[in-house]
């Protein structure tokens, strides 16, 4: 009787072993699986394909990328608060980087209408560095004279119409319309004579025109001893170096045109290559390339 | 307080919940276990489990699906209408302007960057104390969006394996240990916080509030997994978000109770349970005390309660019970 049960204990406790060797061998391949899946996500950043255009703070140099990487919770709290919707969360197929914010530049671009940097502010772990202030602090990336050869100004031509067409569904912020919200592109066509798009749009530009201005009425209050009302400006709000200019070149016809040069200013904010009117591929571009001059 | 502790870190842990020993149970117990031999009838216990089978949408479960969805509606409403209630996603927010951070996510974070923000430790610390008092894992069954799928892909599982199309598959219980370590050491070893690129939670939080995107084959290959291969495997065997907010359920006062007392030890409770080991107190013979706190892997989602029929399980406020 006692063998009996002895013997019954043992076969039960074989397929016993049996369930749980199974079990465990499940257990190996499901960990092993899942492992491999989520280390499938270091790949792009691996790979270095990864780099795309960061929000303001991002990152000083393409270089901190990982350590952005690190830092972002994915929440997007950055998205929500952007007043011209300039970003945007990456898709799984950038791996690790699900979920990061990036700009695609040529679609909506950051023309810094929030001033005060609203992205910085609204994030929770310093991915975007609470340590700047103003627009002409940070560093996305640098703009680059692309494709000269397709640049209107380049070739002496102006500009009338809707910039990028009546669809386009990208935003700025055109102070002398409204101060405070942006508008459609769309809604604001241009007359030029000669296509400056990329120096009178750029943002850094139009703050150091603002300030110049600003400075100018001071002056002119001060003069006439009227009590003019000038906001009182704190200096680090301005920029202190010009982004892009206009610069004469000798083209080979002999003929005098102008060229954009991107200037040490530039913050990478991506406006120039949203607003470039040429549309098969826009003139000017902003990268992040490691073969950037970061100054 | 430091046996629960122990017991549910065990339990976590992946260990089967320990057995009273001889003479440990006291005198009244081991005569409600005596006077409950043999006093109902196979036929009984039918009929019993046949009226609380009734209505398929339940108290507790009903309040949860509600809770559940308007927590993640409210994040979709805050960003849509801009009514800035509750902005972020489940992994960081601001509820009404203050800073709430998801504890494993934060965790996550901290150990890949190596730094942390005041900003997050706020966040944290806020989100700490709010489970801390709701219960844990309550995070689990009454916010993550993939709960909600799971749940419902659960009945399409349990559906299947009723018509015997398919049967399910268990892990072990300690492989979701094995994946707290390997997720934390990956973060702190790559930089990367290599678990959110995966979490079926973030991802989903994501995609109900800024719009759908490819990550979603992910989870409904998750859900497909739990449908046709192992029951909730997710939520069992994986998920390290569950291990962090159960290590938090351990000190919260809110819990759900065993009476030992009424219950018929049909095991009802244990089929719709999500983490069915907590709930073998409830087994003949295995509970340590007439009441028993159910461990703190215990989700606090209420379908014991609910489907209990003789109302041996219920929700709990350790402390607050004296004045209600």
């Amino acid at each position: 009787m006692s063998e009996e049960t002895k013997k019954v204990k043992r076969v039960l406790s074989k397929s016993r072993i049996e369930t749980n060797r199974r079990e465990f061998i499940r257990s190996a391949v499901l960990t092993a699986g899942v492992v491999t899946f989520s280390l499938a996500g270091l790949l792009p950043v691996v790979q270095g394909s990864s780099a795309r255009l960061r929000p303001p703070g991002a990152l000083k140099t393409v270089f901190e990328e990982q350590e952005f990487f690190a830092a972002c919770i994915k929440c997007g709290q950055c998205v929500q608060v952007c007043p011209v919707n300039a970003i945007k969360l990456a898709e799984l197929d950038e791996g690790v980087g699900i979920g990061i914010p990036y700009i695609d530049a040529r679609e909506q671009a950051c023309d810094f209408s929030c001033d005060g940097l609203q992205c910085v502010l609204a994030c929770p772990t310093g991915a975007l560095t609470h340590e700047l202030n103003y627009p002409a602090d940070t560093r996305m990336g640098f703009a680059r004279l692309d494709q000269p050869k397709t640049c209107l100004a380049v070739q002496g031509r102006g500009f009338k119409g809707q910039v990028r067409g009546p669809d386009y569904k990208g935003l700025l912020r055109y102070d002398e319309i409204d101060r405070w919200n942006p508008i459609a592109v769309a809604d604001h066509p241009y007359d030029l004579e000669l296509c400056d798009l990329c120096v009178r749009q750029c943002p850094i530009e139009i703050r150091i025109t603002q300030c110049v201005e600003k400075d100018r009425q001071r002056e002119e209050a001060k003069r006439e001893g009227t009590l003019a009302r000038v906001a009182e400006q704190h200096g680090n709000e301005c920029p202190p170096k010009h982004a892009i200019e206009l610069q004469p070149i000798e083209s080979a016809d002999g003929i005098t045109r102008m060229l954009p040069v991107v200037l040490d200013g530039c913050v990478g904010c991506g406006v120039c290559e949203m607003i470039c009117p040429v549309e098969a591929a826009p003139a000017i571009v902003v990268d992040i390339d490691k073969t950037t001059n970061w100054g | 307080m430091l046996n629960y502790i122990k017991e549910s870190f065990s339990q976590v842990f992946g260990n089967p919940p320990t057995r009273p020993q001889k003479g440990q149970q006291s005198e009244e117990l081991l005569a409600i276990y005596q006077a409950k031999r043999g006093a109902l009838s196979k036929a009984d216990l039918e009929a019993a489990h046949l009226e609380h089978h009734g209505t398929f949408f339940r108290k507790w479960q009903r309040r949860r699906w509600i809770t559940l969805i308007l927590v993640n509606v409210l994040f979709l409403v805050s960003y849509k209408f801009d009514v800035q209630l509750l902005e972020g996603a489940m992994t960081a927010s601001r509820f009404v302007g203050f800073h709430f951070a998801d504890l494993n996510s934060a965790l996550q974070v901290m150990l890949a960057y190596k730094h942390v923000v005041l900003n997050l430790v706020i966040g944290t610390t806020t989100v700490f104390v709010m489970w801390l008092l709701l219960g844990g894992r309550t995070f689990c069954s009454w916010a993550c969006p993939y709960h909600l799928l799971s749940e419902w892909a659960e009945y399409l599982h349990l559906w299947l394996v009723d018509k015997k199309v398919i049967r399910n598959h268990t892990f072990h219980r300690k492989t979701r240990s094995v994946f707290y370590v390997i997720f934390a050491l990956l973060a702190i070893v790559t930089g990367y916080t290599v678990f959110e690129t995966i979490s079926p939670t973030g991802i989903l939080s994501r995609a109900i509030i800024y719009g759908p995107g490819v990550a979603l084959i992910w989870v409904g290959v998750l859900l497909l997994f739990e449908v046709f291969y192992s029951r909730r495997a997710w939520c069992r065997y994986v998920c390290p978000i569950g291990v962090t907010y159960a290590a938090v359920g351990t000190l919260s006062p809110l819990r759900v109770v065993y009476n030992a007392e009424a219950c018929h030890h049909e095991g009802d409770c244990r089929k719709v349970c999500l983490v069915p080991h907590v709930l073998d107190l409830t087994i003949r013979g295995r509970a340590h005390d007439i009441d028993q706190d159910v461990s703190a892997d215990c989700t606090r989602c209420g379908m014991c309660v609910d489907v209990c029929p003789t109302d041996s399980l219920n929700y709990r406020f350790k402390g607050l019970d004296k004045f209600l």
